[in-house]
């Protein structure tokens, strides 16, 4: 038998007892209530400016010339704002009141370093390097300490690594779907032994043992998951070429097609470890490609192409998420924006402020929140940069609070350090 | 005790994993090892297959032209876009089997780990098109070669590369006040031409002074003018054409004046005037501290003690830069020897030592590049200029480890009985083999699971 279908199928309790003693219980998440994040991070610097054209200033078409949408071409938020033609499925989220646009949003970061902004954005505090943890992991912590959680863990990182804004002191896993034969279970059973004496390597393993038990798992309705191995885990090997298991034009084919295809993978493991009871309640991915240094495009191209395709995996997390979508809260954040004028290569340059999404059903929208400073010269920051108005914190704190039920005490001392005059937004989540 | 680790920790940690004998051939004498592999030239990478930047650059612009020139339906223009790709896939293949090769078999592995370290450094990301052909060729022609010398020389090499230039966007970069851009504005008073500051601000972010070294937005959009001009030949107009592909300084991009970089006036020289710059950052106290951390960093410990960085900094200052005088300060330093498996392995150090621990003949084509995709860190695919990350934190994911272990697995398959794994522990792991690895391999059911119990060991993880 390989490791999967042991898994999926319970197991006999002697060898269940070694692969179990995981760190991570995924049981009966209560203290979050039934409610689901997901965290997106949009690494490169998303450019505000074209996913949520201003179209109503007056200085925005002169600062985009060619690359500036207007109103014929965006889809209306209001006599402001637009969304970006690509962004249909967001377009009708915020007419379906399930999408707020936040714009002349910021983290604290004010270089345009994108390494040391990605930091910030994810370590929670004012300065890059401040922590070797996360707000999101620092959150999931408070919950657990507040004594209402009676699992230990509710986090997931769809990738084969944890970024930033999901480690620290709460245990959470990390998952991809696996292109290589599952190990047998006598050879796992060997690896854990040797794993006893390291804490690291021993609790890594039985993570994704974990993490593996859920994914694979059949679900409710009894059907299994998509991405079990479709040879149901019998291995398949070639024994001349290692790590070719997989065909080259398979691989490849995840790349081509629809819009969506790029994110195909994550997001269909995304909705399988949320939509399960048992399973855990915030999923955190990333996405790179939004560095837009020089042609960037306008309706077509580069940025919209990424858009789009960003677009079709919110629209396809909604559908695989089925009703639990109700019960979920999506933030998409960068780490800055661009500069308000393009650029000599019709691109845009690192910027400051930008724009962030929050949708779900769970979420209180149909609103655009900006207290927007406009784009002529005296307006913008460094006379370069959309200005920041809006602290990202004062978002992912509400978010935080009313969502997840982070208490307020832990959102100030340990979630978000030295945020003390960010205050939470309100009303963002339906109650 | 001290000895046997100091072997190991020589031809794991600084090296790129014992091959069966080389910790016997190093004898305890780690230090003397490392240091003999710094002297004599550099080796290169003997592969006739293998092609110039300049070459390929050509040929996938006369490519591209074709495509624009011919254009005549959107569904004939889909097909023909592909071509770039098909003309540069293979050609990335064949870059990273000779890589691969050259790690696998090499008798200097300092040398080709500290190329791969400069060459994560100055990160390209085959994720930008042409970067799929230019990439290889990057380390090639502009690392390997001064991987001995000084940094200088080396930084100059690489900022004028045209994988750099072009995944950077400094070839189309105009100075507003250059005779080019006051030529199109004369005839399009609409059409906006002007700098692309991104290959300055990562030239002082991440390969000279840092960030926190000391620049500041004046600085980046001023060294971004000092280096516009610094493009590549080929057509362009009426303009001079230069060698299709090879770097070329064009005059006519050029902003003209004298400028002022960190507070140094630098007069107009034309080309000279960014080389000078670059002379300038390549001896900065910055730029030697932070490389003295990035290579602490990676060979002593994730952070990296203040004693270690400063000898290697200040071993940087002394000698103007000379690398060897620099990996030789981090040979010395006694916090390298002091804990034998401090640095958790990426999965591009671990797919090496196996192949060299096991002395499988490297694979080649897709067979050479899958591993590297499917263990997570795709060969010259980092997605940004600041390279792949170098802490344990980055790497140790669960999901990475199941796939570490099931890749072993298969490995361990693959050889099967033909490699004894009893034999071979103390052999690729000397001094750091552990009593419950030992243990572990001898009670192994078959040879194929003692290979996978070997590799999956916790000190083989490690480095």
């Amino acid at each position: 038998m390989r490791r999967r279908e042991f898994l999926a199928c319970g197991a006999s309790a002697a060898a269940a007892g070694a692969l179990f003693t995981s760190r991570l219980s995924f049981a009966n998440a209560t203290g979050t209530g039934r409610s689901r994040l997901v965290f997106v991070i949009l690494r490169g610097a998303l450019d505000g400016l074209a996913a949520v054209p201003p179209y109503g200033d007056r200085d925005y078409a002169s600062l985009r010339r060619d690359l500036a949408f207007s109103a014929s071409n965006v889809l209306p938020l209001n006599d402001m704002f637009g969304l970006h033609p690509s962004l249909a499925f967001l377009q009708e989220s915020f007419a379906a009141r399930e999408l707020i646009v936040f714009h002349a949003i910021a983290s604290p970061y004010r270089e345009r370093s994108h390494f040391d902004g990605q930091d910030v954005l994810e370590n929670g505090y004012v300065r890059a390097h401040a922590a070797q943890s996360g707000w999101l992991n620092r959150a999931l912590a408070a919950v657990a300490a507040d004594g209402r959680a009676t699992n230990k863990e509710l986090g997931v990182a769809l990738g084969q690594n944890v970024p930033l804004v999901m480690r620290g002191p709460a245990a959470v896993t990390s998952w991809s779907p696996s292109k290589l034969a599952a190990l047998d279970d006598d050879t796992l059973e060997r690896i854990t032994d040797l794993y006893a004496a390291d804490p690291l390597l021993a609790g890594r393993l039985a993570d994704a043992l974990a993490a593996d038990a859920i994914a694979m798992a059949p679900n409710a309705a009894g059907e299994m998951p998509a991405n079990r191995p479709l040879d149901g885990g019998t291995p398949n090997r070639l024994s001349s070429d290692v790590g070719t298991q997989l065909a080259p034009a398979k691989l490849r084919s995840k790349a081509a097609g629809s819009p969506g295809a790029r994110y195909t993978e994550v997001i269909h493991a995304a909705a399988e470890f949320l939509r399960r009871e048992d399973g855990p309640k915030v999923a955190v991915f990333d996405t790179t490609g939004w560095d837009t240094h020089a042609n960037e495009g306008a309706a077509q191209g580069q940025l919209a192409g990424r858009l789009a395709a960003l677009d079709a995996g919110l629209r396809s997390l909604k559908e695989q998420l089925g009703p639990v979508w109700n019960e979920t809260a999506v933030v998409l954040a960068t780490e800055f924006g661009r500069t308000a004028a393009i650029n000599g290569t019709h691109g845009t340059d690192h910027g400051t402020a930008t724009a962030a999404f929050l949708v779900g059903g769970a979420v209180r929208g149909g609103r655009v929140i900006a207290d927007w400073p406009g784009l002529s010269s005296r307006g913008l920051y460094q006379g370069r940069d959309l200005m920041p108005t809006l602290d990202i914190r004062s978002v992912l704190k509400g978010v935080l609070g009313e969502h997840l039920l982070v208490p307020s005490r832990a959102l100030e001392a340990t979630v978000f350090p030295d945020s003390g005059g960010v205050k939470p937004l309100g009303d963002l989540i339906r109650t | 005790m001290l000895e046997k680790p100091s072997s190991a920790i020589a031809a794991n940690r600084f090296g790129l994993g014992a091959q069966p004998g080389e910790l016997t051939a190093i004898n305890g004498n780690g230090r003397d090892w490392l240091r003999a592999q710094l002297k004599g030239s550099p080796p290169g990478i003997n592969d006739a297959q293998l092609r110039d930047s300049s070459d390929i650059l050509a040929q996938a612009l006369d490519l591209r032209r074709e495509i624009r020139e011919s254009r005549v339906s959107a569904a004939a223009s889909g097909a023909a876009l592909l071509k770039v790709p098909q003309l540069l896939r293979p050609i990335y293949v064949s870059e990273v089997t000779a890589r691969f090769r050259q790690a696998v078999t090499t008798d200097r592995p300092f040398i080709e780990r500290l190329t791969q370290f400069w060459a994560n450094h100055f990160a390209v990301s085959v994720d930008k098109s042409l970067l799929l052909g230019l990439a290889g060729s990057l380390e090639r022609e502009a690392i390997r070669p001064n991987v001995l010398g000084r940094f200088s020389d080396l930084l100059l090499a690489v900022e004028r590369h045209p994988a750099m230039l072009i995944y950077l966007d400094n070839h189309l970069s105009v100075g507003p006040n250059s005779k080019a851009a006051r030529n199109v504005e004369r005839r399009h008073a609409e059409r906006k031409i002007g700098i692309n500051e991104n290959l300055a601000r990562e030239i002082l972010e991440l390969h000279t002074l840092g960030v926190g070294g000391g620049y500041t937005q004046a600085d980046v959009t001023t060294f971004a003018e000092v280096i516009t001009g610094w493009s590549i030949g080929g057509e362009q107009g009426r303009h001079p054409r230069g060698d299709p592909g090879k770097f070329m300084f064009r005059a006519e991009l050029h902003e003209p004046g004298a400028k002022q970089v960190l507070g140094k006036r630098y007069a107009d020289t034309g080309y000279d005037q960014g080389v000078a710059v670059l002379r300038d950052l390549a001896s900065h106290p910055s730029t030697a501290h932070f490389i003295a951390t990035k290579l602490a960093r990676h060979f002593i410990a994730d952070d990296p003690p203040g004693k270690a960085v400063d000898r290697i900094a200040r071993a940087y200052l002394d000698s103007g830069g000379d690398l060897p005088t620099v990996y030789r300060a981090l040979v010395d330093c006694p916090e390298a020897w002091a804990d034998p498996l401090a640095k958790y392995k990426t999965p591009n150090d671990y797919i090496v030592s196996t192949f060299r621990g096991l002395e499988i003949p490297p694979d080649t084509g897709h067979a050479s590049v899958a591993p590297f995709e499917l263990l997570g860190q795709r060969t010259y695919g980092p997605g940004s200029p600041a390279g792949w990350p170098d802490r344990s934190a980055d790497w140790d994911g669960a999901s990475a480890l199941m796939k570490r272990v099931e890749w072993a697995d298969a490995v361990g398959q693959r050889v099967g009985n033909r490699r004894n794994a009893m034999e071979l522990a103390p052999q690729l792991l000397g001094g750091t083999l552990s009593d419950g690895t030992r243990t572990a391999i001898a009670r192994a059911a078959s040879g194929a699971q003692a290979v996978t119990l070997l590799l999956a060991a916790p000190e083989f993880m490690r480095r």
